[in-house]
């Protein structure tokens, strides 16, 4: 396929043709390279390689539009049920900085026994195939070359059927993957023994992919009812997980530990989180740390989740985050929307670089509460370990119900999650090897007696067959579809008539899905409050209205609601009248004309207006206004006379007039342009001057049509007026 | 488990003397007394998943990767390997790899794998 341009489209339907013939180039997980950077006029100590494009962040609009990236991996879960819609916010994601896109299940693939294939429709994630991973990668390989750095792509090895999935992401170019059986087993109620059996032959899949591993001890967070209680457990967890699989040969680099600061405000978060951060750290040194956001007390409420996030990457900024996960700010009250993902991105980067070197001013101390707080986690993980051995090994001490007890070890509250060996999804399938079993391909775990065809093989068992697919690609069995009336054609015929068309609708997740928010405040109380939202989606036209938040204010005096529902109207693109856009010059080029033409200009707030916030942003050299150009001006200050502006700009032998006209009643802004226009004429100068009026209700369109050179709007800055200055002058002085 | 009330001060009698790095090294000492048995179980066992995992690997879609499995499952002979008893069928009866396969499913190459096996030591 063509390299993607920033300006057009990703076709997803090019994306899905001659899949059976696409082959990911690469194996393998890329780590940032962290270096120093000089950007801009700052120097940044945990950074990485910039962007080749992006989306900076709002505040860079002041600082040369910088986009200094931090130096962990970025994380997005992006997994909406239609990968096909998913893979443009994929795009949206990278230009945002993640290069680690993490692909979410459908609800009970991991109960499912062996691969699915097509590309059915998933809930609260999507069906992992082949067709699905193959198409997703093949348009990542598109976006990294886009933005200019590689992108990690990633799903679960796991359930009953993880060794096959861990050959489907090889095959397929995947790079990074959960696998960790105490996850089946825990929280998915899979066999103890097959779960562990089954381990065993996907890490080693996995080491030889270099596929990346996070682990699953995370969810004992999101499970015990005190999540902060669970903290000697997640050592527990993790080493069992870190060591069995590198035993296996998955080698420490591409281990990580998936963790998650456990608590969250009002607790005191740092006094709990952080110590639990350093024991782990400590512990685990040789590992990599995949640092997690919590998402245990999330509601309903973006703010305070954000709030509870830029506390974990403060936490991952005071010891250290190799990945550095975001969680969606709306995960607490649906699957995750485009916007969220972007916001959490972006918080990512802006808390990341803002905290940048840290470190070298601020060092955790080496005393006191800290350093006991850290010991005394550390200790009764040792505890906990050694009780699992006095019980008998691991099996017998899930059957006890050891593990996610919501008491602190040793204390227990007897709610632990139990499991039987015999029992759970599964059990009784493992089968034991015979003295001549063998497997006549690379990656394969465990006794193999290939010695009975020959010592060769043992080496390179897969030239039995003249090598497997990992070795010979073409050998891979690619099927396309399996359900005739659930794929991702189906679903793209239905949206056809907005993919590349003059339609639009507005959209949260999946093309044209028309789902807005509506953010409401009313003067009473909850209950009533929501209904009363509700009503207002209703008589709004919108259709599915649902309240998704709502935060009392005052008991009585009032209450926030947020709802969100469907519009049930197309825009048409053509119909739209769009404002025209100012061109702007670089700032270089006004600097030097400004400097052989120096330009003066006259300003002030026209008429009976007292406006003068406007003006004065476009003026100050503070704010970025013409004056940072060299461009000198006399500010008339507000309720100025027309014919004063005039008068003024030929006393002043000045260039231009900048006509301020905010109230817009009466139509009293035209009237003013007009008028100032007129003056010009009968004073003779009109031909020697550019006038300019700005104003929230102005618009070029308006301000042209009543005799102004140029009208500037809502948003205008300083570096807007001071192009068009520039321009005009130089065509004036052509003439 | 049963209720207890936190007695880590008493537990830790044994532990408390040992520096910060006796403590992790007795850390993953333990860790590895947890983990050996788990991996050599992983070492002498295979499952359905793995056996699929293996014909996927040769060249086998996932459905006829199943459907082998399946058939060899029923007739007990994954314990010799299911890539294993595809091989030895092609080999011995000079069929590619995906002829085997099919085979097996038919059931033709089940009385033949039975027959081969039988003979050999197992």
């Amino acid at each position: 396929m063509k390299p993607l341009k920033p300006n057009e489209k990703l076709n997803i339907r090019n994306i899905l043709k001659d899949l059976d013939k696409y082959r990911p180039d690469k194996r393998g997980w890329t780590w940032r390279n962290k270096k120093t950077m000089n950007i801009g006029p700052f120097e940044f100590k945990q950074a990485s390689s910039s962007l080749k494009n992006f989306v900076p962040l709002q505040s860079a609009a002041y600082l040369g539009g910088i986009d200094p990236q931090p130096d962990s991996v970025v994380t997005a879960e992006i997994a909406s049920g239609r990968f096909e819609d998913d893979i443009r916010r994929m795009r949206m994601a990278a230009y945002h900085g993640a290069d680690h896109i993490m692909v979410i299940r459908t609800a009970g693939q991991s109960h499912f026994d062996g691969l699915l294939e097509g590309t059915p429709q998933g809930i609260g994630g999507i069906p992992i195939t082949r067709k699905q991973l193959r198409a997703q990668r093949k348009a990542l390989d598109l976006i990294e070359e886009e933005v200019g750095r590689k992108i990690n792509y990633h799903s679960y090895v796991s359930g009953v059927a993880g060794p096959e999935i861990a050959v489907l992401f090889t095959e397929e170019g995947v790079n990074g993957a959960h696998q960790d059986p105490q996850y089946n087993i825990l929280y998915r109620n899979i066999n103890m023994v097959r779960s562990f059996v089954d381990a065993a032959e996907s890490k080693k899949i996995m080491a030889y992919a270099n596929i990346a591993q996070i682990d699953g001890a995370h969810n004992a967070n999101a499970t015990a009812r005190d999540a902060w209680k669970v903290m000697p457990e997640l050592l527990v967890q993790h080493a069992i997980n870190s060591v069995f699989s590198e035993k296996i040969g998955i080698k420490p680099e591409n281990i990580a530990l998936s963790t998650v600061p456990p608590a969250a405000p009002p607790s005191p978060d740092l006094k709990l989180n952080l110590p639990y951060a350093v024991a782990l750290r400590e512990f685990f040194d040789k590992y990599k740390m995949r640092a997690q956001m919590n998402t245990k007390y999330m509601d309903s409420s973006t703010r305070e989740a954000t709030v509870t996030h830029v506390l974990n990457l403060l936490i991952s900024r005071l010891t250290s985050a190799d990945i550095q996960s975001t969680i969606t700010p709306d995960e607490g009250r649906n699957v995750p929307w485009h916007i969220y993902n972007i916001e959490a991105l972006d918080t990512t980067k802006q808390s990341m670089v803002g905290m940048d070197d840290l470190l070298s001013m601020v060092e955790i101390k080496d005393s006191g509460y800290i350093k006991e707080k850290k010991r005394e986690i550390q200790e009764r993980a040792v505890l906990m370990m050694e009780e699992i051995i006095e019980l008998g090994g691991y099996y017998e001490a899930v059957e006890a119900g050891m593990f996610v007890d919501s008491g602190e070890y040793p204390e227990r509250n007897g709610d632990g999650i139990k499991r039987d060996i015999d029992g759970g999804i599964g059990a009784g399938t493992i089968i034991k090897r015979d003295k001549n079993y063998m497997a006549p391909v690379t990656a394969h775990y465990g006794y193999n007696n290939l010695s009975q065809y020959g010592e060769t093989f043992e080496k390179d068992p897969a030239k039995l067959i003249n090598g497997s697919t990992f070795e010979d690609p073409d050998k891979i069995v690619f099927i396309d579809e399996l359900d005739e009336s659930d794929n991702v054609y189906l679903r793209m015929d239905e949206t056809e008539k907005y993919r590349n068309t003059n339609l639009l609708k507005p959209e949260v997740e999946w093309l044209a899905d028309g789902v807005v928010t509506v953010d409401l405040f009313f003067p009473t109380i909850k209950k009533i409050a929501v209904e009363a939202a509700i009503k207002t989606g209703e008589n709004m036209n919108l259709t599915d209205v649902e309240a998704i938040h709502s935060e009392v204010l005052h008991p009585t005096e009032g209450t926030r609601v947020q709802i969100k529902g469907r519009v049930n109207f197309d825009i048409d693109i053509e119909k739209l009248v769009l404002p025209e856009e100012i061109e702007t010059i670089t700032e270089e080029e006004i600097f030097d004309y400004v400097k052989k033409h120096p330009l003066k200009v006259i300003a002030g707030t026209g008429g009976d207006d007292e406006h003068s916030v406007g003006i004065r942003e476009v003026l100050d050299i503070k704010h970025g206004g013409v004056e940072k150009y060299g461009i000198q001006y006399t500010y008339l200050g507000t309720s100025v006379t027309i014919e004063k502006f005039v008068d003024a700009a030929i006393e002043m032998d000045a260039d231009a007039i900048l006509l301020s006209t905010i109230i817009s009643h009466d139509d009293v802004h035209y009237k003013n342009m007009k008028k100032l226009h007129n003056y010009a004429v009968e004073k003779g100068v009109r031909d020697k001057l550019i006038l300019i009026a700005g104003g929230t209700q102005v618009t070029p369109e308006i301000a042209k049509k009543n005799n102004m050179d140029q009208g500037f709007g809502r948003g205008t800055k300083g570096l807007h007026v001071a192009s068009f200055i520039v321009n005009k002058h130089k065509e004036m002085n052509k003439k | 488990m049963k209720e207890r009330n936190d007695d880590y001060s008493k537990r830790r009698q044994k532990i408390k003397a040992m520096s910060d790095s006796e403590l992790k090294k007795y850390f993953y000492k333990l860790s590895d007394q947890i983990v050996d048995p788990l991996v050599e179980m992983g070492y002498e066992y295979t499952s359905k998943s793995i056996e699929r995992s293996v014909l996927l690997r040769m060249g086998f879609s996932s459905i006829e990767a199943k459907a082998i499995v399946d058939k060899l499952g029923e007739y007990d002979l994954l314990k010799k390997g299911a890539g294993h008893c595809v091989y030895k069928l092609s080999k011995e009866k000079k069929l590619s790899i995906q002829e085997a396969g099919v085979e097996i499913t038919e059931k033709e190459g089940i009385d033949f794998l039975k027959e081969a096996f039988h003979y050999e030591t197992s």
